[in-house]
């Protein structure tokens, strides 16, 4: 009888045990979920900008995904770079506007074809590439598929696919 | 059912039902606190209070504040700020407290270490205080988001930043976050419910826990003196007051409590009055721009020293020194291998190391304030920062070969 009594309370612990560990997974799955992106976030992280109206060296910045976009028309004594978006005759550095460092937005220094973050001095040239202070990588190229002299930021076409798999960006 | 008598007065009623008079016994009138203690002890009490000041100010806030990117800024500094009567009065409160409530806390967690409160059976009393401090860092980091002027917004960017270094980034942690591409409405409202309900709830939780901690291995003196608390209550109680080492709680030691406190308020007041633009940054005077970076972004003065020590690193070493930053003082009562409970000046080389935690400390905080371009003050802080992370396991290697005091004298 007292054997008997312990197993079934055994079994009642274990039930019980097994019940909330179900449960809580559950929970937590819930909870984890609740902080993902909602699908309007998601869907509206498409923006077209149209290139044919940038000049060499001036810095145009537009927004996408909420983040700002650097789009800087390269002039011919800029050096080129297998990071740059070509279009035509056109070399274009097209990237994330947001210091890989801590995400501050890097100011374009036109006389020195330098970005400069004064957040805590990294500095990164023409090209995007880290050239001083502690960012630990280039400036982030955002997805993108070129329909004539328009780029579609959001959505991977061959280009970025190619930069992709040469590790040009991340 | 237990058997009732009839009750002769509202205290033996509620007595009968709720054991108050049990109650008041353990938490007031026979809760014994050692004589030998200064106003630095009043720093708890304080702490509670301050506590309470931003609770029923923030209630008054919560009533006009509007948690929407469009709306968050002018409902903060045009309708609570020009519009609702003494609207200014409850903001100026809560400025002036989330700011002021770090100083206090510092002071309470320095001279937790100048005397050795955090030792041999005050573990937990230590432990509990700084989830206390980590959830305090989280509440006003979460209420600083909240009027999202541009400091509001790159503190969040450059924070949840922080997330994507290493590997972090392929799980998509940052954008889980912030529940978008950018700190937006889901990162804001999240933050609202943080700052409002889930903190102070762990926060109340904590902090009835620290009081908890305290009861039975009672509070530490100046002296670090054992003290044998059952044969001074004795004492106490058969009327030998001056011959007894402690005093009750209520209300001997509570009226020097809330002596200090009276200072303390007049000081706090003074500054929610004339001087509330200390806790404003005037760069949160501005929207939120997306588009725009400040000059130079720096949080509140109290995060600076950790600010700092992530700087001169890169960001997956910055993100590491970050984090032992924050969790080191945790670890205090068990890399501090001495046994004796004693105050800093009669621990030889601990007070040296005592005196230059506090100093790098405030140098860690001046210097995180100042611009990173002129490369002596980055020296300085990558030196400070270093010597931070250096401090931990020196004071292992002094505390081993700390002498035993004998006690007594
Ligand atoms: S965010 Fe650019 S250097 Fe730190």
């Amino acid at each position: 009888m007292k054997e008997n009594e312990k197993g079934r309370r055994d079994f009642m612990g274990m039930a019980l045990g097994a019940c909330a560990a179900v449960g809580g997974v559950g929970a937590l799955y819930a909870a984890k979920r609740t902080w993902d992106p909602l699908p309007s976030v998601k869907a509206a992280g498409f923006t077209t900008i149209d290139l044919s109206m940038a000049q060499e060296n001036v810095l145009n910045v537009e927004k996408w995904r909420g983040k700002p976009i650097f789009i800087l028309k390269k002039s011919a004594d800029m050096k080129a770079d297998d990071r740059d978006i070509v279009i035509g005759t056109d070399r274009y550095h097209v990237s994330i506007g947001l210091c890989t460092h801590l995400g501050c937005i890097p100011a374009y220094e036109k006389d020195q074809h330098k970005f400069k973050c004064a957040c805590h001095g990294g500095e990164f040239d023409a090209s995007g590439h880290q050239i001083f202070g502690p960012p630990p990588s280039p400036l982030e190229i955002p997805p993108f598929k070129i329909e004539g002299t328009k780029l579609v930021l959001g959505e991977t076409g061959p280009e970025y696919q190619k930069m992709l798999d040469a590790g040009l960006t991340v | 059912m237990a058997h009732f008598e009839k009750a002769n007065s509202l205290n033996e009623w509620l007595d009968q039902r709720l054991a108050i008079n049990t109650l008041k016994r353990v938490l007031n009138t026979e809760y014994w606190i050692p004589k030998d203690i200064n106003f630095l002890w009043a720093m708890g009490m304080v702490l509670a209070a301050t506590f309470g000041m931003l609770v029923i100010s923030g209630i008054f806030l919560l009533m006009y504040y509007k948690p929407d990117t469009n709306l968050a800024f002018d409902s903060v500094n045009y309708t609570i700020m020009s519009e609702v009567g003494y609207g200014w009065l409850w903001r100026h409160i809560h400025g002036v407290g989330a700011s002021i409530v770090f100083l206090i806390i510092y002071i309470h967690m320095f001279t937790g270490i100048y005397y050795g409160s955090y030792k041999k059976g005050r573990e937990l009393i230590w432990l509990s205080g700084m989830g206390l401090f980590v959830a305090f860092s989280a509440e006003a980091f979460s209420g600083y988001m909240l009027p999202w002027g541009q400091m509001s917004y790159w503190a969040g960017m450059v924070i949840t930043n922080l997330f994507s270094g290493g590997s972090l980034e392929a799980y998509g942690l940052v954008e889980w976050i912030r529940g978008d591409y950018v700190p937006g409405d889901a990162f804001l409202t999240r933050f609202f419910m943080l700052h409002v309900l889930l903190l102070p709830l762990v926060i109340i939780g904590l902090i009835v826990l620290h009081f908890g901690t305290l009861r039975i291995p009672h509070v530490n003196n100046q002296e670090g003196a054992e003290i044998d608390f059952k044969e001074a209550a004795d004492l106490w109680k058969a009327g030998k007051k001056k011959e007894s080492k402690v005093i009750p709680f209520s209300p001997v030691f509570l009226s020097k409590d809330v002596f200090v406190m009276g200072v303390y308020f007049i000081l706090f007041f003074y500054l929610v009055f004339y001087n509330f633009n200390f806790a404003m940054d005037p760069v949160n005077f501005d929207p939120a721009d997306g588009l725009k970076t400040p000059a130079h972004i720096y949080p509140e003065w109290y995060f600076l020293w950790s600010y700092e020590i992530l700087r001169p690193f890169g960001k997956d070493a910055g993100l590491i020194a970050f984090g032992i930053a924050q969790a080191a003082l945790f670890f205090l009562p068990f890399i501090d291998r001495s046994p004796n409970v004693a105050p800093a000046h009669k621990r030889g080389l601990f007070q040296v190391w005592f005196w230059v935690l506090l100093i790098d400390m405030i140098a860690l905080t001046a210097l995180g304030k100042l611009p990173p371009t002129d490369p002596t003050f980055a020296l300085l802080g990558k030196i400070s920062a270093w010597t931070f992370l250096a401090l931990g396991p020196i004071l292992v290697v002094i505390t081993m070969f700390e002498k035993k005091i004998e006690k007594g004298a």
